[in-house]
């Protein structure tokens, strides 16, 4: 590209200054998340301790302990925030979110169905969430066309808010017949939790995110084409039907795998790509790059005041960031009408 | 350039089909105007050529080549439409707007070429609107949306364009402006395809005018064959003469008042 060309392009390029900015503030809340919790370790020794220096306890709570719990959230918070991201655009509504799309309800319905009967294997249940993501999807594009006539993306919202209820009812349900472990684990699965992290969980849900959030990432200027409306994007060489499916499988398949990982975590979908185009990202790409480093940073966050806040009890990490989300879904739907 | 061959279009919940047997070639070198009343038609012609309704009947044909043989790229590259309505959503910068013009000439992960740059400049000045570039797609007023989305179109550089009401909400100098524009692309070697409701201006620019009815060819022709008093006054319900304009020469619709009655 030319100099001029560059120049010319300028607003079109990724934020660089958002971006840094991001990438520090999610540095830093990863140190801190490191250092605070039930014991309090000094900055220095937490650096060492990660790279195995320093006393052996302490090495332990860092490396084992936190550091999978604190790159898990990082991971479910970039899985969501692109998730979102690129469901807002195929389906042209800023509010569009796996969780309020019942995405994120299907998934754990899988999910839960699949412990219920004895799969034990973490692979298993990740794959169950899949299963489950993908009927709660079709369900959802199912009964907006049946209502609609045809596939209305308020329609969608409305039929994902039903479904999610629904699969809701069904987690309770299935668990409610289980002794009290039982309840412990439905509330894990509906409010999310990243408290059993594991190396070999960080090592899942970071392969799901590398290859359904590279494929959005791959896709994003066919979503910049779609947002424009079906008939305008149909006029720009978009393949808008088949196009718009994959889109909506990928983001689906992104949100079930963070499910697997994490249970069940609102608003972090809806709020960070609203926050990464407001820090200037028009284009698809450059958005969902911000809202993945935005939404790690987030999720890390949440978790640490999940955690810290009324220690030693743990709050849920869905009810963290839905007390983030819920006002900032207010105002973004009072500028919609 | 498009060729219309016998189309029908039958949307599942319409007592009627929307087009019936429609045929019609827009030829290089030439601005064919669609004219008709409200729901005659003209805009399941751009839906079936965008392919966002199956054909009943018929054969759409673009360069000669059967419409099922472009990919959805080839397609775009092609033909460059731009439809009747379009909400900024997402506001862009009108140079990024244009931009997505170059879409279909793009891969997946390819960066700007100097030819995409060179399309996009040549497009927004042919639809004047280089001096819109510094503002975003939402603080354009009508008129100035309507010359960017034109611009977009251009941009695909595509040899046949198709426009559903461009000039829809313009005033008189903005309606002229795209008017002489369009004659001007024609003139070029493209193949222009023009939906619009402003008779009168078909008539001065249009070297082919097709009147649509219900579905249905009511009248295909020169704007002497088309803009007969007694076929529109079928064709719209309403009473109306056809003069010849004093200061141009071209036939001029006037629609009376029925108050008389």
């Amino acid at each position: 590209m030319t100099d001029n060309g560059a120049a010319r392009n300028a607003a079109s390029a990724l934020s660089v200054p958002a971006l840094v900015a991001g990438l520090v503030a999610l540095a830093v809340l990863c140190v801190l998340a490191l250092a605070i919790g039930s014991v309090s370790l000094p900055l220095r020794e937490v650096v060492s301790a990660l790279g195995g220096n320093g006393d052996g306890s302490v090495v332990s709570i860092v490396r084992d302990v936190r550091a999978p719990r604190v790159v898990l959230a990082a991971l479910v918070g970039a899985g969501l925030s692109m998730s979102g991201g690129a469901l807002q655009g195929t389906l042209r509504n800023p509010l569009a979110e796996p969780y309020l799309l019942g995405v994120s309800g299907g998934a754990a319905v899988g999910a839960v169905f699949a412990s219920a009967f004895g799969v034990a294997s973490a692979l298993g249940i990740t794959l169950a969430a899949f299963v489950g993501a993908a009927v709660a999807t079709l369900s959802v594009s199912l009964i907006a066309r049946v209502v609609a006539g045809r596939t209305d993306a308020r329609m969608l919202l409305m039929a994902g808010v039903v479904v999610g209820a629904f699969a809701n009812a069904v987690i309770i349900v299935t668990l409610a017949g289980l002794p009290v472990e039982g309840l412990r684990g439905a509330l894990w699965w509906m409010m999310g939790s990243v408290a059993n992290a594991s190396w070999a969980g960080v090592g899942r849900l970071a392969a799901a995110v590398a290859v359904f959030g590279g494929a959005l990432i791959w896709l994003a200027r066919e979503l910049d084409v779609l947002a424009l409306g079906e008939e305008p994007a149909a006029a720009l060489g978009a393949n808008v039907d088949r196009t718009s499916r994959q889109i909506f499988l990928l983001a689906s398949f992104l949100a079930a795998a963070t499910v697997a990982a994490a249970g069940l975590i609102g608003f972090v979908g809806l709020v960070v790509p609203n926050i990464a185009r407001a820090l200037g990202a028009r284009r698809h790409r450059s958005m969902m790059l911000l809202s993945a480093v935005y939404g790690a940073a987030l999720l890390v966050f949440a978790d640490l005041v999940a955690r810290t806040v009324r220690s030693p009890a743990e709050l849920p990490l869905g009810a963290i960031t839905a007390l983030i989300g819920v006002p900032f879904f207010l105002a973004r739907l009072r500028k919609l009408t | 350039m498009i060729s219309f061959r016998e189309v029908v279009v039958q949307y599942p919940t319409a007592p009627t089909p929307a087009l019936n047997g429609v045929s019609l070639t827009v030829t290089p070198g030439s601005l064919t105007a669609v004219v008709g009343p409200n729901g005659s038609g003209k805009s399941t012609l751009v839906r079936a050529l965008l392919r966002r309704v199956p054909l009943n009947g018929g054969t759409i044909t673009v360069n000669d080549h059967a419409l099922a043989t472009f990919d959805a790229r080839q397609f775009a590259r092609a033909v460059a439409v731009v439809p009747q309505r379009e909400e900024p959503t997402l506001p862009l910068p009108v140079r990024e707007f244009v931009m997505l013009g170059r879409h279909p000439h793009r891969g997946a992960l390819s960066a700007i070429s100097s030819a995409d740059n060179a399309a996009v400049d040549r497009a927004l000045e042919l639809a004047g609107a280089e001096d819109m570039v510094s503002r975003a797609t939402d603080q354009l007023s009508g008129g100035e949306w309507q010359r960017v989305r034109i611009a977009r179109a251009l941009a695909q550089e595509a040899p046949n364009m198709v426009l559903d009401e461009p000039t829809a909400f313009l005033d008189i100098a903005h309606e002229m402006a795209v008017f002489e524009l369009l004659d001007a692309l024609a003139r070029d070697g493209r193949s222009i395809l023009l939906i619009s409701h402003q008779l009168n201006l078909v008539a001065r620019f249009a070297s082919h005018i097709v009147l649509l009815h219900e579905g249905k060819v009511a009248a295909q022709g020169t704007s002497d064959d088309v803009m007969r008093g007694a076929i529109l006054e079928h064709v719209y319900n309403w009473p109306l003469v056809v003069t010849r304009d004093p200061a141009v020469g071209a036939p001029a619709l006037l629609p009376l008042r029925r108050s008389r009655r």
